[in-house]
């Protein structure tokens, strides 16, 4: 350590410095200057920053998206996606459907996992089957999947119990593991997010990806390194990554500025300008695949938290009607997002349903949202609880805030309650009984497939939750789940649209749930950086560069 | 001394039980831990297994008893949220937050207590007034955002010190220390800083306020009739008759130093248990919770009692009337 070497800053600290400084000070400061100068010039390391945690290595144990994601550069599916996340062949070549319920998927030679054993039919069999079994959160993936049999080394069959137009897209997040290497680390079942032991391999991790793991600290830092025997074409020259989880917003936007991470997720709205005006660092934005919505409680004979009693008022579609054009959503994602929300007509953005274009929202009518409520008895309003997450989405807070007072236009008096998400969620889910009676809610369609939002958003369920489990308004629209149902098996590209056209256009007519917009991902980066944004959270690291 | 000491362990089992009932009694409204694990597509049915897997089903004096008795065995389960043993997840933050800190209460007496000193001799001089009112914004701003002006001064601005993290750390046996390694040194002077303030303005004031009242005793008075020297009588005898309350408070600090380091953790992404408190918290991680919550009861007791048992050496009075009693 050279230590007289002083960095700019602190050569300038000490010309301007009215106060003398001590030699030994001037040591110290020196000492503290270098080594930080010399971690700068190091190799290519990639640091990126994130708000949340990587909490499982097992492919199986979570379905939640930053994880995938991120287990996305260590593993892969039989498909993948490309950048415009349209399917694209993965560790399967082609596929062909031998007759509508079963497909064949010829394998890629040659791949090997990062312990060296070769990727083959039986490994697909083995993943398959851990994943449709025991603890694994990817049931739900492979829903129609009876059985999956090996024909040779490099060709799997995948019988189903019914047609399904959307398999290869349910694919690409299923991931494929080593059946020798899950013998030899006893993790031949999934990890269960909710066992009380953990086996051994559930903290390691081997797959076929462009990146491995080479240690993983929960929650604090996990390191990945190049599996340089990769068989797909890369752009990145990282000799490593350092993925660390920086929770509060202040300190990782410092982080970025101060030059200590090369990429920071997400940049905090308030915190953009910053970002942008520093030198070396910019932001980078689109609008991500969740559609920020609020749920109306449309099933209880009787609202829990309003001042109507022996009646619930969103039974009358007028009123959620009036809600919905009472709300000013321009003026939100203009002031309150800076910009950074896209209002969305559809529970579901284009990207993943190009049809969601010509879906068109009801206009911002203050005077009209009034008539609503009068000609549906309330023409001096009611009162109301809202229920919000406060930690969860861009602003949701902010955003609840803002619904209340243009609620207020027409007459409806509406108490906010912003409370931690996994308060929220307990309440305003099935585990709490559905207990909003007007709340929000966003959603990223898992598979990429706009037909969970009407199975899972807006099918009818009980009050258990049997059905549509995260419909927290109760809407129910039989006409749609038929539809639902039909689309469901429909093989036919153009027909299976046209079904979802016309469920969406009646979920819209009966106003099911009020969609507000699609936040917009903010990546903070180092202008070294260059990377593919893709829509959502997690990133592929083979797809950056830095110089 | 012996019944003292038994006395003491009896109450501060009983401490901890209440708090662990208390916690339990508190995690009801956390939310439930399961939608915090399940995915999009997680059944009602798995959701349900979930729930009754991880023994929320069953009634709150069975959940304390088998948390209870597996703490006994020191085990504390595994976090819902990261996915490791918590006793390991312990072991892993625990030496962060310590060195955390210990570094914090070093800071803060090694630069309180001279300033104390300082202040209470010269105590009108204008440096005295200087630093009582700028000591006031240690008491004053709150730690978060102290912490992030000084992330902003030192590490965006001046490119000085780190803004997150550990450094580098070494292992030596299960203790991972950051005092070894230059990036580990430099990564602690933040956060020590930020943690420390606030003690640092404790000490310094109380030590003034006893050096105050120390100077104007008679036996200051005779030490100087007999003339002894200013640093004789300053430092042998005025400090030293100071220290009775500087150690209490000092060691009582150090409890709520390692327990409140929760938010000088949060702002600096510090990986200690601090941190690891917060985020347990956010997504309703009970084992990391009750884990924690216990541990920090357990400090508290054990402080408390080795602050009584240094009281008695320090003060031949109390060890006396101590003797006396039992």
């Amino acid at each position: 350590m050279t230590s007289l070497n002083f960095s700019p800053a602190i050569r300038s600290a000490l010309r301007l410095s009215p106060f003398k400084l001590s030699s030994a000070m001037v040591l110290a400061a020196s000492l503290l200057a270098t080594p930080i100068l010399a971690h700068n010039a190091a190799a290519k390391t990639f640091r990126y920053a994130f708000q949340g945690d990587l909490n499982a290595l097992d492919p199986y144990t979570l379905d939640e998206t930053f994880t995938i994601g991120a287990l996305g550069n260590v593993f892969e599916g039989l498909t993948k996606r490309d950048k415009d996340l349209k399917i694209i062949p993965g560790l399967a070549t082609s596929w062909e459907v031998m007759e509508p319920t079963r497909w064949r998927f010829h394998l890629r030679k040659g791949v090997k996992f990062h312990d060296g054993e070769d990727f083959t039919a039986d490994d697909v069999v083995f993943s398959c089957e851990r994943a449709m079994t025991g603890g694994s959160q990817f049931k739900g993936n492979l829903p129609a999947v009876k059985q999956v049999v090996k024909v040779d080394d490099y060709t799997v069959d995948m019988i189903l119990s019914s047609p399904n137009p959307i398999l290869t897209s349910q694919l690409d997040t299923l991931f494929m593991m080593s059946k020798k290497w899950a013998q030899a680390n006893n993790a031949m079942e999934t990890q269960p997010a909710s066992a009380k032991e953990l086996n051994p391999g559930a903290l390691k991790a081997d797959g076929t990806g462009p990146f491995y793991i080479v240690s993983h600290e929960p929650g604090v830092k996990t390191v990945f390194k190049p599996n340089t025997g990769w068989w797909g074409k890369r752009t990145d020259n990282f000799d490593e990554v350092d993925f660390t989880t920086i929770k509060s917003d202040a300190t990782r936007v410092a982080a970025l500025l101060s030059g200590q991470v090369d990429m920071i997720e997400p940049v905090p709205v308030q915190a953009m300008q910053k970002v942008n005006d520093n030198p070396g660092t910019k932001v980078l934005s689109a609008p991500e695949l969740r559609t920020v919505f609020l749920t109306m409680d449309q099933k209880r004979d009787e609202l829990l938290f309003s001042d109507v009693k022996g009646k619930n008022p969103f039974k009358d579609v007028r009123v959620r009607k009036a809600f919905y054009q009472a709300i000013d959503i321009k003026a939100i994602d203009s002031k309150l997002m800076r910009g950074l929300g896209q209002p969305a007509a559809l529970l579901v953005t284009p990207v993943v349903f190009p049809e969601a274009k010509d879906f068109k929202r009801f206009p911002y009518d203050v005077a009209a949202a009034k008539k609503l409520m009068a000609d549906a008895g309330y023409p001096n309003g009611f009162s109301l609880t809202m229920h919000c997450p406060n930690d969860r989405y861009v602003n949701d807070e902010a955003i609840c805030q803002a619904v209340t007072t243009m609620l207020a236009r027409i007459n409806v008096k509406v108490t906010l309650k912003a409370i931690p998400k996994a308060q929220y969620f307990a309440l305003a889910g099935a585990s709490g009984g559905y207990g909003t009676s007007f709340g929000m809610l966003g959603w990223t369609p898992a598979s990429n497939d706009p037909l969970e939002i009407l199975t899972q958003l807006l099918g009818c369920r009980d009050d258990k939750g049997n059905g549509g489990l995260f419909n927290y308004g109760g809407y129910c629209n039989p006409k749609v789940d038929a539809l639902a149902k039909q689309a469901m098996v429909e093989t036919d590209v153009t027909k299976r649209n046209a079904l979802l056209v016309e469920a969406f256009k009646l979920t819209t007519a009966d106003v099911g749930a009020l969609p507000l917009h699609q936040q917009y991902l903010a990546w903070g980066i180092s202008k070294k950086i260059q990377i593919v944004q893709r829509p959502t959270d997690p990133i592929l690291f083979y797809e950056a560069h830095k110089d | 001394m012996l019944a003292f000491s038994i006395r003491r362990m009896i109450e501060a089992w009983v401490v901890m039980l209440i708090v662990a009932l208390l916690a339990f009694v508190l995690f009801r409204y956390v939310g439930n831990p399961v939608d915090q694990m399940a995915g999009q597509y997680t059944s009602l049915a798995d959701r349900e297994l979930m729930h009754k897997q991880l023994g929320l089903d069953d009634p709150i004096l069975v959940q304390i008893a088998r948390f209870l008795w597996n703490a006994l065995h020191l085990d504390f389960g595994i976090s819902y949220h990261f996915r490791e043993p918590v006793s390991q997840l312990l072991m892993k933050r625990g030496p962060a937050t310590l060195e955390l800190s210990f570094a914090a209460s070093l800071f803060a007496i090694a630069v309180g207590i001279p300033l104390g000193v300082f202040t209470g001799i010269y105590k009108d001089s204008l440096w005295s007034k200087f630093f009582l009112g700028v000591s006031l914004i240690g008491v004053s701003l709150p730690t978060f955002l102290i912490g992030v002006l000084l992330i902003f001064a030192f590490s965006v601005e001046l490119h000085w010190l780190p803004s997150y993290g550990r450094g580098d750390t070494v292992a030596l046996g299960l203790w991972q220390t950051g005092f070894l390694t230059a990036s580990g040194l430099r990564a602690l002077i933040l956060p020590s800083i930020t943690l420390g303030l606030f003690q640092l303005t404790l000490i310094a004031r109380l030590v003034r306020s006893e050096m105050l009242e120390v100077l104007r005793t008679d036996f200051i008075r005779f030490a100087r009739a007999r003339g002894l020297s200013e640093r004789a009588i300053n430092f042998n005898h005025a400090l030293k008759n100071t220290l009775i309350p500087v150690i209490t408070i000092t060691g009582l600090q150090i409890g709520s130093i390692i327990a409140f380091a929760v938010i000088t953790e949060t702002v600096f992404q510090w990986p200690g248990m601090g941190l690891l408190f917060i985020t347990a918290v956010q997504s309703a991680d009970i084992p990391v919770m009750a884990a924690y919550l216990i541990l920090v009861s357990l400090m508290f007791v054990t402080i408390n009692f080795i602050v009584d048992v240094l009281y008695a050496f320090v003060d031949p009075r109390i060890r006396l009337h101590a003797m006396s009693a039992t």
